[in-house]
Parts: structure tokens; sequence; C-alpha cells
């Protein structure tokens, strides 16, 4: 005999030690409880069956005969698949991997935005930006060269170390060593001076105003850890052997790391013995690479993650429309620009032989102002975007509003190109990436279109991030006439912009990434003296003066901000940062 | 028939070498890996150091020759983007894609066969011509799409199987599967069907058409005539026959079955080797590449060894051709 029931959940199971007969009991439609078989059940996939959660639907077959087993099985395995992550278990995923557990061997927003949850620096920075207190409890500048760092005292590494000055020192040698891919946290030259157990004086070559502004991601390693483990050095780039620190981290921070599988997931569970107030609610964080857009976008609906970052602009309305979760989107510190090739005397690239004539301010003007940077932002953006007058984020700079883009004008745009001797235009190749910005490839077809408006005929080279940053960048001789960059400044800060961007190229670092060689003596002298300025209204004066210069100059265009656009269930209360570091000890889940 | 297995064993060798040597050639224009290992500041000398310590720098010819040294040995080099070695990359990945191929293979068959017979034996009914139609769908419906449209209907509207990663897996040696544990086995269903609805519309065309092939043989016409039931006709003597072309179909797609997983392996975000490739290619993973793609022609080759080594056991005709020839 076989009869099957509907039941709307399990209420209880007794569990069996082995194969003996147990209880179960489930809430039928109408919601009373009721006995299945009556405290004798004999199947063990009864167990599993006892983790069906509330709501869900289980069609319990029951019967003696072999059939009832297998359709008692059916039933349980489909109703549990239905089964929502537990209350406390925060789930997410981003598109790309976390390389690496060693936050000195890669310098990557997304590594260290999730190490940030483990590691901790001697300052932090807080939900909007500014910077707070981390394992320094407070500092002071006793004289412009000589910076005294109180530490906080009570700390405990993960594995049971105390944190001390040491460490700080250890840590300083360690993010400078060879293979540190964080070289930048700290002046090649500074000294790192022990005056206590928990007081570090820094002192410098010149003064510095921005000496701690990046180290908020300048973690701090304990010593006897690395010493134990083999992992004095940071795991180099191009290690023969894997480290013990690229696989296992040990912070002081608000989570611990209990699984990493590189590039499957990575399990992260709260550190009872941190030494700050946790604000979120979970006991399992679970972070997954999804690399596929459609697929992280269904996780995200189905909610078998909580949160997805990138959503693409296309399925922002979808996500919205669904009753699971919605996007959340805010300004990203990154600003995308174009650049031209202002150093060769002939153009790589050109139909125009024997001169260069992005050397002609009026040619880059003409570029500026034939570029609709409103019909980029709503119609390739999907108003996703924040048009820009500069090469940093208004959020980043006090003095940014000062400043207002070129106007749109394509008349005079064709006006200055024949004056510049180009009353037909001419053709030049642009270089662009297609799947590192936010629809990078459209906004440079879509300027391709712009131009040919004023006469200027592009000729297309778009192509994957890995090919694309090989040939315009140092490593490829700056191979390009005519391109798409974007930029963030890791210290968030203009002399970052100034320095990798504009500044003339040496060969030794500055202007690493002026791919077009723009040279502006004026601007280098006030970019030295922005350096070493302490009063931060004379430094800010300098910075909008040096601003001022490139925008008359046009050296670059600045177009937009791109937004982060987060997907997040609505289930969890997240807080969005505008460096797209995921900060999850600050989310809650219901 | 000793002269025969080496021939075969040279032959097989041959065809990893130029397997090497081409994706070897074609490496130097997937873009710089230097770029994808390190942050945007690192300095031009620290790259530099960089390109000279992974050998960047050398001939291809040299970077080549020291890749099948080093092969040779077993030794792979390490993955460029998780600096683990590329061989325990490989080995922590090849469980995935392997129950993946299994399943989807054992799938299709399961399935394929017995839709197959019956679009045959019952050729005019709806039904057979539904199979048929399915089929068509099956063959010609590109495997992204396949599984995005899984995905919407089970995971995002039914909410019933999970859309992306394996599940839960259990460690047994060095092997880890997903198929003992329930969400691992709910896990696999998506992407297995994915993956060998092709295989299945393949099987399904062959089996209908070497079935229909075989009921025409006078064997068969004498077995109705001597007054066999149509159920052992049918299964005892045409279904056999019918099967030995299939089966060595099936063998051979299982090759690609397991080196073209990529694409559902990518959807799914499915752990496997497939997936490991995709990464690689994206980051310019010099040695993650090569090994996938030299692991990829040794399993093609091997199978290709086993079918003709069978062949050879079951038809002497090929034995004596390989002696005389």
């Amino acid at each position: 005999m076989l009869e099957a029931t509907l039941f709307s959940r399990l209420a209880s199971a007794d569990l069996p030690k082995a194969e003996q007969p147990f209880n179960l009991v489930a809430i039928d439609v109408a919601g009373s409880p009721t006995e299945v078989c009556g405290g004798n059940c004999r199947w063990r996939l009864f167990v599993a069956a006892a983790e069906v959660p509330v709501g869900a639907a289980v069609a319990i077959a029951r019967g003696h005969m072999k059939l009832g087993t297998a359709l008692l099985i059916l039933g349980l395995t489909l109703a549990s698949a239905v089964m929502p992550a537990r209350a406390a278990t925060f789930r997410f995923a981003f598109q790309g991997d976390l390389r690496s557990l060693d936050p000195y061997s890669l310098n990557e927003t997304f590594t260290h935005g999730l190490l940030a949850n483990v590691y901790e620096g001697l300052i932090k920075r807080g939900r909007n930006l500014e910077i707070i207190p981390g394992l320094a409890e407070r500092w002071e500048v006793l004289e412009p060269t000589r910076w005294r760092f109180h530490l906080r005292q009570g700390v405990k590494f993960q594995s049971g170390e105390e944190f001390t000055a040491d460490d700080v020192l250890f840590s300083a040698e360690r993010a400078r060593a060879q293979g540190s891919d964080i070289k930048t946290r700290l002046p090649a030259d500074a000294k790192v001076v022990k005056v206590d157990d928990h007081t570090v004086d820094f002192v410098l070559s010149g003064p510095n105003p921005i000496l701690h502004y990046e180290w908020d991601t300048w973690f701090i390693i304990s010593k006897k850890w690395a010493e134990a483990n083999n992992s004095v050095m940071p795991q180099p780039t191009a290690g023969q052997q894997m480290s013990y620190a690229a696989l296992h981290a040990n912070g002081t921070g608000p989570f611990i790391i209990t699984e990493h599988q590189a590039g499957v997931r990575t399990i992260f569970r709260p550190n009872p013995g941190w030494w700050g107030k946790p604000e979120h609610n979970f006991d399992e964080v679970v972070f997954t690479t999804i690399g596929n857009d459609a697929t992280r976008v269904a996780a995200l609906l189905s909610g078998e993650v909580d949160w997805i970052d990138p959503v693409p602009l296309q399925d922002i309305q979808r996500v919205n429309s669904s009753p699971a979760a919605h996007v959340m989107s805010g300004p990203e510190l990154r600003t995308i620009f174009l650049g031209f090739d202002e150093s060769r005397d002939e153009l790589k690239r050109s139909d125009v032989k024997g001169k260069n004539p992005f050397k002609d301010a009026r040619v880059r003007k003409a570029f500026y102002q034939a570029i609709d940077v409103e019909a980029i932002k709503s119609r390739v953006m999907r108003n996703l975007a924040t048009p820009s007058a500069l090469l940093i984020s208004p959020l980043l700079f006090s003095r940014a509003p000062e400043f207002k883009r070129w106007p749109y004008d394509p008349e005079a745009a064709r006006k200055l190109l024949a004056d510049a001797g180009y009353p037909r235009g001419f053709e030049v190749e642009m270089d662009c990436p297609n799947d590192r910005y936010v629809n990078d490839e459209v906004i440079c077809q879509a300027i391709a279109a712009m131009l040919a408006r004023i006469g200027v005929r592009i000729s297309a080279n778009f192509q994957p991030k890995a090919k694309y940053f090989a040939k315009v960048t140092a490593s490829g001789g700056y191979d390009t006439s005519f391109f798409l960059l974007g930029w963030t400044p890791n210290s968030l800060d203009s002399w970052n912009v100034l320095a990798n961007l504009v500044a003339c190229r040496d060969g030794r670092g500055a202007g690493q990434y002026n791919l077009g060689g723009y040279c502006n003596p004026q601007v280098e002298k006030l970019a030295r003296s922005i350096l070493v300025e302490i009063d931060a209204q004379k430094r800010d004066a300098m910075i909008a003066e040096a601003f001022k210069l490139i925008h008359e100059d046009v050296s670059h265009i600045p177009l937009h901000q791109q937004a982060l656009v987060w997907g997040v269930s609505n289930k969890v209360k997240v807080v969005q940062r505008a460096d797209n570091q995921i900060m999850f000890y600050w989310f809650r889940k219901e | 028939m000793l002269a025969f297995i080496l021939h075969r064993l040279l032959q097989g060798l041959l065809v990893m070498l130029v397997v090497a040597l081409i994706a070897f050639t074609l490496f130097r224009f997937v873009g710089d890996p230097i770029n994808q290992m390190v942050g945007l500041e690192t300095s031009l000398e620290e790259r530099a150091r960089l390109r000279q310590q992974l050998g960047l720098d050398d001939a291809v010819v040299v970077q080549f020759g020291r890749f099948v040294w080093n092969a040779l040995h077993f030794d792979f080099g390490n993955s460029f983007q998780f600096k683990k070695p590329v061989l325990d990359l490989i080995a922590e990945r090849f469980p995935a894609t392997i129950e993946l191929a299994l399943v989807s293979a054992l799938l299709s068959l399961a399935l394929g066969i017995p839709m197959g017979v019956y679009a045959a034996l019952h050729r005019r009914v709806w039904l057979s011509q539904a199979i048929l139609a399915l089929s068509l769908v099956g063959i010609s419906l590109p495997t992204f799409l396949v599984g995005i449209l899984l995905i919407f209907i089970f995971s995002v509207s039914l909410g019933l199987l999970p859309s992306f990663g394996r599940g839960e897996v259990v460690q047994v040696g060095y092997w880890t599967t997903g198929l003992v544990t329930r969400s691992g086995l709910k896990a696999i269903i998506l992407p297995a069907t994915t993956l060998g609805l092709f295989q299945m519309a393949l099987i399904v065309r062959l089996v209908r058409s070497e079935m229909l092939e075989v009921l025409r043989a006078d064997y068969i016409r004498f077995a109705r005539a001597r007054g066999l039931a149509s159920r052992a006709v049918h299964f005892g003597h045409a279904l056999k026959n019918t099967l030995l072309p299939v089966i060595t179909v099936a063998g051979l797609q299982l090759g690609s079955i397991i080196a073209f997983a990529i694409i559902t392996e990518t959807v799914f975000q499915w752990p496997g080797m497939g997936l490991l490739f995709l990464k690689a290619v994206q980051s310019a993973d010099i040695p993650v590449m090569s090994a996938y793609l030299l692991l990829v022609a040794f399993i093609f080759v091997s199978i290709n060894l086993i079918v003709d080594l069978l062949y050879a056991a079951v038809d002497p005709r090929i034995r004596i051709d390989a002696r005389s020839g």
C-alpha cells in the first residue's frame, strides 16, 4: 500500500544512531503536527529530511513497498533544495578570485578589501573613507620628519601571539623586502624605531603629509608566526614554492579564515578574541567566485548568495524587479579618461605623417569638445556614471567642485581642428580594453562615433585587458596613439594622480602610467612641493593649481567616475564604501 | 602486435609534441603575464626582475625547450596567478571535471539509447517525432544558452537546484567527490544535463539510424520468420548489434566531453579544469594553459590508442594490415 501526504514542513526528528526505528513529526498543510510513521521510521534518509526548513513543501510518501522509498527520496531531495541559507551565514560572490592570502604579494583592491576583514593596519578607514585608528590608538607628528604611533594594547593575533612594536618593525621590513608588491606603502628610506613595546617612531628623510594614507591596507603581520612558518619574506610573485602565508592567514581582525581553496571558495568565521565590538551578526561568511555574469545574477535572485559584485548594467532592472534583491549603486573612486600620445614626433598609428597632431593643445581640446559625455552617461552607462572634469574623484579632493568640464560643442571642435591645420580631420588608432572597466568597449565605440562627426576617423583596436595592458604600458613601450584608461589613486590623494598619470616619465617610476608622455615642467614643480607640504590648505591650493594647468592644457580627457553596482539580497544590510572594498564586518543579516 | 602498439605510441608522442608547440607559439599572443601578476604601482625594475626570473625574456625556442624538458620530468612549473604548482592545481580540479564528464556521459547514454530505440521502433508515433525534434534542439542549441536557460528555470524561477558550484564535497584520498552528498548530487544535475545534451542528441540519432539499418538485415527477418517474440528480436538481437558503433562513438566522445567542458564549467562556476583553463587564458597564465592543453592532448591520444587496440583485438583484419604495412 502506498499513500502520499503533502506536509508544509518537518517539525522534528529523533535522529537514529544506527539502523534503528525513529520518530518523525511533520507539520501538515493545515498547520498541525502529525507523526509520520508512528515512531517506526526506518529509512535513514529521514535524517536528511530533518534539515528541510520552514515553508518548504515536503511530499512524504508512506508505504511498505520499495516504490514508496523511491518516491520519498525524490520528494525530500527536491523540497530541501530550496533550503535558504542559515540566518547567520553570509554568502557572497565576486567576479574575480581571492588569489593569495598573503596581503604583501598582490596589490589589488579586491584582495586587500577581503583581507581587511582578517588583517588590520595601524590605521583603518571608516565608512566614508575617513582615517580612523586601527592597531594604532593614536599618533602624532613630533617633528615634520618624525611620526610617533601609539599601539593598541592587549591585542592578540588569531593564533595567540600578542601584538607589539616588534610586529610593526617586522611588517615594515617585510613590506619593503624583495617580492613584496606593496613597497610603495612606506618610503624606502624611512626608519622604523621601537620606542617601547607599544610605541613606534617613523623617521623620514623629508616631510610627508600623507605618510599613513595607505596604511589601512598595510596589514600588520605577526613576527613570531611568520618566523615559525617560514614566511618571513613575502610570497614572491614568481616564487617556486607556495609559502605558508599565501595559504593561511593570521591577523588581528574581526574574522578568521577557516578554509581557503584558491579560486573556488573561502570561509570566514568570527574571531572571538577581536579587540573591537562586532557589528555583524554572522557566524559564518562564505566567499565564492562566480565569473559568469548571468550565473552570478541568477545566484543572487535564487537566494543562494546574499551579495554580488558587479551586477552587469543590463541586469539592473531585473534585479530590482525581483522580490529577493535590489541593486545598490554609488560613485566609485576610479576615474575613466582618454589620453593621447604627446611625446613621439610622429604618431605610430595614424595617417598624419611627419608630425604629431596631439602635440597641439588645440587638437586635444577639439577631441574634448567633440565628446558628449552626458550622452555616454545616459546611453552607455545607463546613468550609472558621474561625468568628471578632473582625473580624480570629487570625493577625494575638496576643491573639485570649482572645476568644470570644457563644454560639449562640436562646432567649436571643428573650428579648433581647422585652426590646427586639420580641416578634414585625420585617422588615428584607438586602444581600448574590452573587459576591464564597466562597458569600456561601448564607451570607446560611442567616442569613435562622436569623433567621426568632426572628421576624425578612429580605427578601433579594442582587446582584452591582458593584451591591452601589454601593449600600452611601459612593458609594451607605450605603444599607443590614443587610449582609454582608468585610475584609482591608492593613497586616495591627488599627489598619486599627478605622480603616476601626469608627471614626466623618467623611466624609474615617475609617470609610469603617463602613457601619452605628457610633460609640463610647471606641474612637475608643483608636484614636488605638494609632496612635502604639511599645511592642508596650502597643499590643496597647489593641487588645484596643478589641476588647472593640466585642464587648460587638455593633457587628458577625463570622462567619468563609473558607479559601483552591487546586488544585495533584501535580507541583508550592507555598507557600501566608494573604494569598493567589502567590509562585511559592518554587514548584518535578518 | 608489438610493432603496432609502438607505432601508435610514437604517433601519440608526436601529436603531443605538436600540440605543445602550437600552444606555446600561441601563448605569445595572449598578453603580458606580468601585468596580471602585480598591482598597478609596481615599479619597472621590479617588473623587469620578474620577467627575468620567470624566463620570459628568453627566445621562444629556449622557453619551449625548457618546457618540454621539465614536462618530461612531470614539472609544469607554478601557476602565475595562484603561485601554486600547476600539477597540484590540476590535481585539485581534475576530479570535478571527471565526475561531471562521467555523469553527463552516463546520463546521455541512459536517456539517449532508450529514446533512440523507441524512435526507431515506432517511427510514426508523435512521441518519436518529439524525440527527434528534441535531439535537433540538443544538437543546434549552444551549450551556454542551454545552461543559462536551465539556471533560469530550475534555480531562479523554481528554486529547486543550485545555479553554481559543486555543493559539499567529500575527500577520499586524493579524490574529492560530490556524488555522495545531497547538495553535491543536486549541484551536478544542471551542469551534467547541459554538458550531456549534445551527446544525448547524438546518441539518439545514431541509435535510431543504426537500429533502422539493423532491423532491415536478413538475420532479423529470419528471426521474425522463426517466430521469435518481437521483444526478443528487438532487444536480444537488433539492439545488441546496434550498440557496437554506439559504444565506440560514446567512448571517443568522452574525450571531447572532458576537453570541452570549459563552457559548461564557466556557466555553472564548476570548479574543474575547464574553468581553470579559461581563467588562465584571461590572465595569461602560461604554465596552466600549457599543462592543460598537454593533458587534453594526452587524454585524446590515450583514448584513441585504447580504441585502436580494442579494434585490433576484436578485428583481425587490422592486425594483418598492420603487419603487412
